[in-house]
């Protein structure tokens, strides 16, 4: 087992070579460049394709095509790049094509700057582009997660055949920490069943999304939703931390979940009863056992979030508004602080 | 649309059962339309060079968007104006793919212009077929990037007016500024002896996709009787006579005899040859060990771009990193550093570290006076600042320590000017506010030099000269 300092932005490569990802396409944004250098780097070094597209669109586009011939594909961006390529996966969606996209965000809207924030939880979380569609979204807040989670994701994008998310923010993909290496690499296989990979063996298979039949449209929409549906049962994860008898619940994601982490300590020490509930899987987002946690009484909740309340919904979806649930937030690319956290927490517990 | 029967051709399925309805043999489009006659052309070639088994054709947006119901090979349907990036990826993913993309001319050359010619640009080993109609069909006869002046459209009712709408755009002559294209012409399907010269072409650019030579890039002059509201007698008179005045046909490039064939590489999924990547035999840091009784240690280095603030503090962090702490590191990045100053954020910590970023550093270590007015009064009481004695004029606030280091000379003595940071990393070492052991400083910097040797001895000499200079001068 090894043990290496590496950058967030690295960590991906990382989980990507490990997992047999044979091809990268991308174009530069900051704060996520470093994916993309690191694959042009390292993805020819071991025979691994690699293009600089002329755009993110063209990009995923290009990921799109090496996804239909049923091979491992990566490609990552900010905010504003994922806006362009929302057609696109929209389209990966429909044709279930299997490939993982990571968005380091930036804070918006428009340009924006290049700081932290966590305001592309909706266009990631709630499917983005056009249709009834829906991606499995992790959500990393360590640099070795950002390997882990990496490589998860093309496991399960090639099980449920989707795109699926890798959703972290400007701290986490510019930060360094030490992450352990895989100790297994991918060797991955095409599965012939679907794939359009120029043999005569998948030459009846066909990549579209174009169904003109309204009937056999709504039945395929159905389709995707009990996909859905057995993704909402398996893939839901969360990281717990002194939830048991908490009175108050911080919920957060990503670095700001860590800044929550340290805060619940801070707080614990004053004798304030405080925990941390992580949705690890933003989709699917860990419902019930928020509702259970939203059942004991007294507990408050507070979203913890670099955005306007976008998770904040969800939250109050999962507890089916049993409770108010508070915010504590920043935009801009500003991170929050823990004395900003602690002074709602005092205020809740008062 | 009416259904039109095309030809049974082996690149082509004898029955179309993914279109469904009652005619199988029957097509999509519309009587006299040219769509089908280059079906046929390609189909044939396909079929004649041995190649359907390992081609893909790319169904783009457009009144081909099912394309697919007709070859008789791999078949991908893809979004408006992307088809040549999809091309790319298949292409790039499965080497020995024959890849075809089918466009018309609104999916070509508006939507899809900088795909088209990027692609192009990047030689991308893939044929082309461009179906030139003056109008975008699917949608009922909008302008397109190629209709003619004068004529009319549902956008442009009175006639294209290159004041409002610009000129019709020729896409073989762009294309042909670019370099990489291997083949490029503009054929006509309006007539046998221009259907004979279209085959010729087609033909051509999939002998280049057999042989894996490259781009190649076929415009096919076409009518869209239905939409140019003609019968097909006039849509043929209207190709022959009208359109190609202003898109003359002929062959623009044809390299494909000078022109070799490449491969890509094959790729190399061995955890070997991954971990040899990272040099994880040789460069492996141990694990973390939990140790609440460490504490933790905030460090901020601030200063100017270039005096190695950011190297620095991954040296710090390395060397935390051996000293089995937890640790973590972080950066200003982007257009901030630009404007000179930059700085990092190292925490070190006994247990898993929350945020990485230092709002109240135990120490900062500013190379300049800017990094001292910017962050010196966010130092907890009871901290250490250790500046460049350069700012020697600058007032701290009560109950920090401040330790000034003459460091660009302490550097220079050392044997290198630029290595000042090494001298701050010595002083912060020898002051002890790390808590790290002193050994491990000095195999960060090995670590952190090991591509060149020379500068490990260098920064090893700086470093001990800052811990003497430091034992001599701070009490
Ligand atoms: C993003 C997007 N915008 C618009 C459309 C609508 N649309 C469908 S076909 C088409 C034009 C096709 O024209 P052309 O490429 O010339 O093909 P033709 O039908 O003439 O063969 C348009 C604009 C679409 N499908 N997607
Ligand atoms: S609308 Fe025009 S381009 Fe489309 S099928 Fe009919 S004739 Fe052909
Ligand atoms: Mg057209």
């Amino acid at each position: 087992m090894a043990t290496q300092l590496i950058k967030g932005n690295h960590a991906v490569i990382v989980g990507a070579l490990y997992a047999g990802c044979d091809c990268y396409f991308g174009y530069p944004i900051t704060p996520a460049s470093e994916i993309l250098q690191e694959a042009s780097q390292l993805f020819p070094k071991v025979g691994r394709k690699f293009v600089q597209a002329e755009s993110e669109e063209a990009a995923v586009n290009m990921a799109y095509g090496a996804a239909s011939t049923g091979h491992r594909v990566l490609t990552a961006s900010s905010g504003l790049g994922i806006s362009l390529k929302q057609e696109c996966i929209s389209y990966m969606a429909g044709s279930q094509l299997p490939c993982v996209i990571v968005d380091i965000m930036r804070a918006g809207p428009g340009l924006g700057n290049i700081g932290p924030e966590q305001g592309d939880y909706n266009q990631v979380v709630k499917g983005g582009g056009h249709g009834n569609y829906k991606c499995i979204v992790l959500a990393p807040n360590s640099v070795q997660e950002m390997c882990d989670f990496t490589l998860r994701a093309f496991d399960l994008a090639f099980e449920y055949r989707g795109p699926v998310y890798v959703l972290a923010d400007a701290v986490l993909g510019q930060m360094v920490e030490p992450i352990r290496f895989p100790e297994k690499a991918v060797e991955p296989k095409i599965d012939t069943s679907w794939a359009v990979n120029a043999t005569a063996e998948t030459k009846e298979n066909l990549i579209t999304s174009i169904v003109l039949d309204f009937q056999i449209l709504e039945d395929f929409n159905y389709e995707l939703q009990e996909k859905y549906a057995l993704i909402e049962k398996n893939e839901v994860d969360y990281e717990e931390y002194k939830i048991e008898d908490a009175d108050i619940v911080l919920v957060s994601y990503g670095i700001s979940s860590r800044i929550c982490r340290t805060t619940v300590d801070q707080t614990r020490k004053q004798g304030i009863k405080v925990g941390l509930f992580r949705p690890i899987s933003l989709y699917p987002f860990p419902n019930d056992r928020l509702k259970e946690l939203a059942g004991k009484n007294g507990c408050q909740f507070v979203s913890v979030e670099m955005s306007n309340g976008q998770m904040l919904e969800d939250i109050k979806l999962a507890i089916q508004c049993s409770k108010q649930v508070h915010l504590v937030n920043r935009l801009g690319g500003n991170l929050i602080t823990m004395d900003q956290i602690i002074s709602k927490i005092k205020e809740l517990a008062d | 649309m009416a259904e039109k029967i095309i030809g049974r051709l082996s690149g082509l399925y004898k029955e179309f059962p993914r279109k469904g309805g009652t005619a199988p043999t029957a097509t999509h489009y519309c009587p006299g339309c040219g769509h089908g006659i280059l079906h046929k052309l390609i189909g044939e070639a396909m079929g004649d060079l041995e190649i359907a088994d390992r081609t893909i054709v790319i169904s783009p947006v457009g009144c081909s968007v099912f394309a697919y119901y007709y070859f008789n090979c791999g078949n991908i349907q893809v979004a408006h104006g992307r088809a040549p990036a999809v091309a790319t990826g298949i292409s790039r993913a499965e080497d020995n793919a024959v890849v075809i993309s089918y466009q018309g001319d609104g999916d070509l050359a508006s939507i899809g212009l900088n795909e088209t010619l990027q692609a192009a640009n990047r030689g991308e080993k893939l044929a082309v077929f461009f179906v030139n109609n003056t109008i975008y069909g699917m949608t009922g006869g909008q302008m397109a990037p190629t209709t003619l002046i004068g004529e009319k459209t549902t956008t442009c009712p009175t006639g294209r007016d290159p004041r409002f709408s610009g000129y019709p755009i020729h896409m073989c002559e762009l294309i042909n500024n670019l370099k990489a294209p291997v083949f490029i012409e503009r054929v006509a399907i309006s007539d046998i002896k221009n259907i004979r010269k279209a085959r010729r072409a087609v033909r051509k650019a999939l002998e280049i996709q057999r042989d894996g030579k490259g781009y190649a890039f076929v415009e096919v002059l076409s009518n869209c009787p239905t939409n140019l509201k003609q019968d097909s007698q006039e849509s043929i008179d209207f190709i022959n006579n009208v359109m190609t005045k202003e898109f003359p046909l002929g062959n623009l490039r044809d390299n494909s005899e000078e022109a070799e064939s490449f491969k890509r590489s094959v790729s190399d999924f061995s955890i070997d040859s991954i971990n040899g990547l990272y040099d994880l035999k040789n460069d492996s840091s141990p694990d973390a060990i939990n140790d609440p009784e460490f504490g933790d240690v905030q460090v901020k280095v601030a200063g100017f771009g270039g005096q190695g603030v950011l190297s620095m503090g991954l040296i710090l962090a390395r060397a935390a990193c051996k000293d089995s702490r937890h640790v973590s590191w972080y950066p200003s990045y982007g257009p901030e550093q630009r404007g000179g100053t930059s700085n990092c954020s190292v925490m070190i910590s006994g247990e898993l570290v929350g945020s990485p970023v230092v709002h109240s550093p135990d120490v900062l270590i500013a190379m300049n006076r800017p990094s001292l007015e910017k962050f010196a009064d966010d130092v907890e009481p009871g901290g250490v600042i250790i500046y460049d004695s350069v700012a020697s004029d600058f007032k701290f606030k009560q109950g920090v320590k401040a330790v000034a280091v003459p460091a660009r000379q302490l550097a220079a003595k050392g044997g290198s000017e630029r290595a000042a940071n090494t001298v701050m990393l010595g002083v912060l070492k020898t002051l002890g506010c790390t808590k790290l052991s002193d050994e491990v400083f000095y195999q960060a910097i090995a670590d952190n030099f090991a591509a060149k040797p020379k500068l490990i001895d260098l920064n090893h000499k700086i470093l001990d000269q800052a811990a003497k200079w430091t034992k001599e001068n701070i009490k």
